[in-house]
């Protein structure tokens, strides 16, 4: 079995344009929430949103790229090209048939989707524009990325709802660690905030009006953001005979599905999974010091989160930190393991803990160290990233520094 | 049909029960409808009496509108109603 590195990170979010970005807004415990701006806004009952603003596609693509890139490729393709970039990495020959894409999404070109529904249906046109087929299909993110950098071995799309960027990323690890690639490029991008993404979660009642707060007595629901997170997972001895930076290595992964219930989160569903991603990684409990947590600020899942955490990790669960970072980027459904990928790797070579922010009253369900408001520095040797997906569908990566 | 009698009979659709069998005092849990049986219910009995009932999943203690039986919950909606008639 091979070791696997990620030697490139990019991301776009509500926080920041990319890593140095979102890790500073990440150190300082800023919140990238704010009102929503788009179309049809003012018939929502929720408006608030962690939306990358003040973005121009225009300085990123041409006008025929753009023609064809929904945002949720647009936001992969920007980071994307800066994982890429930090890797030193370019593909040719060999090297390029034998390295691909896995990138996780949820919706999609959900916005494509909403603007062609409602020309066709609410505007009553008869004519779509003909790439509204390329720009929408789930795949179009990573293939564009397969395209852009010829990357020309195994590339596909994964979609597992809020767990889609982690399974997306296990994959890629199992992969690069078979032998069956050199490097894989992987993570996940999500763009939802568009007036039909946003009205169907607002169905399920579990949107906050006002904030998210994980963990905090007082959290009343998640709250919606949009984005990527990309990384260049390669073979540690590739790595090393390039003479390449190393910023963690992936060391364990485990899914498990709950079987079970279409979206209550089931305890012992999330404990499989982190106990599973332990035990690939070699890793003995008390090595964590810090787990990235799937943390929505949903009353059902901040507390299962908390009660398989603490199954999962035994004494250890009491002496960790765990943090979620949505209350800072919001809810990046099937980009948001990439993103929070991000806290892990901070956590790992920087010795900074993301905290989470809009934290209130202590809740007895939700009783670890959740590293509450402000950052914390702290040394940490490995590291877990938890996303458990509506679906029942859940992926636990472990990390570990170099 | 009476808003009582309405709200059974959505109720009663949902417990997949006769409308006899679903009592003024029974609890959502009684008859069995759980949390996802509940938003659908309410999605019911917003789109059969045109009103918009303020009901947040993740804190349901904290909603205007009380759910604990069948009575609170007709009561809670003839208020709704009364409140949102233009």
């Amino acid at each position: 079995m091979k070791r696997v590195v990620i030697t490139g990170a990019g991301t776009v979010n509500a926080l920041g344009r990319d890593v140095p970005a979102t890790l500073e807004a990440m150190r300082e415990g800023r919140c990238g929430i704010s009102e929503l701006e788009f179309r049809d806004v003012e018939r929502l009952s929720i408006r608030i949103g962690g939306q990358v603003k003040g973005y121009e596609p225009e300085a990123a693509f041409n006008r025929q790229q753009l023609a064809l890139y929904d945002r949720f490729t647009q936001f992969a393709l920007i980071a994307a090209r800066e994982a890429i970039a930090q890797s030193g990495l370019s593909f040719h020959g060999d090297l390029a048939d034998c390295s691909g894409v896995v990138l996780g999404t949820s919706g999609g070109g959900l916005t494509t989707q909403d603007e062609n529904y409602r020309s066709v249906y609410e505007e009553g046109k008869n004519r779509v524009h003909p790439f509204v087929v390329p720009k929408l299909m789930n795949n179009a993110a990573a293939s564009h990325v397969s395209m852009e950098m010829n990357l020309r071995g195994p590339t596909f799309t994964v979609a597992t709802a809020c767990a889609s960027s982690n399974h997306a990323m296990g994959l890629a690890f199992q992969m690069v660690r078979s032998g069956s690639c050199s490097v894989m490029i992987t993570g996940g991008s999500e763009s939802m905030l568009c007036f039909g993404g946003v009205k169907a979660w607002e169905g399920l009642r579990v949107m906050s009006k006002d904030a998210c707060r994980p963990f905090s007595a007082n959290r009343n629901g998640m709250v919606q953001g949009e984005g990527a997170g990309v990384y260049v997972f390669e073979e540690y001895e590739h790595a090393r005979a390039r003479g390449a930076e190393i910023l963690a290595e992936v060391v364990g992964f485990a899914m498990t599905s709950d079987a079970s219930d279409i979206v209550m989160p089931s305890k012992q569903g999330a404990a499989r999974a982190i106990t599973g991603a332990l035990r690939d990684g070699k890793l003995a409990r008390e090595e964590v010091g810090y787990i990235n947590a799937h943390g929505t600020g949903t009353a059902a899942n901040d507390k299962t989160e908390c009660a398989a955490v603490a199954d999962a990790m035994g004494p250890q669960a009491d002496r960790l930190m765990i943090s979620s970072t949505k209350a800072m980027h919001g809810h990046c459904i099937g980009g948001t393991g990439a993103v929070e990928l991000l806290a892990c790797i901070m956590a790992l070579r920087e010795g900074v803990i993301a905290p989470t922010i809009g934290y209130e009253e202590p809740d007895p369900e939700c009783a670890l160290d959740v590293v509450p408001n402000e950052a914390r520095e702290a040394d940490v040797s490995a590291v877990l990233s938890n996303a458990f997906a509506f679906g029942g569908l859940n992926a636990v990566l472990a990390l570990r520094k170099v | 049909m009476s808003v009582k009698d309405r709200v059974i009979a959505i109720i009663a659709e949902q417990a997949v029960l006769e409308p006899s069998d679903v009592t003024m005092d029974s609890t959502l849990e009684d008859l069995g409808i759980d949390s996802l049986g509940l938003v659908e219910s309410i999605f019911a009995i917003e789109e059969a009496f045109d009103i918009s009932v303020p009901f947040n999943a993740n804190e349901p203690e904290q909603s205007d509108f009380d759910i604990s039986s069948v009575a609170t919950i007709v009561a809670g909606i003839e208020k709704l109603i009364a409140e949102q008639a233009k």
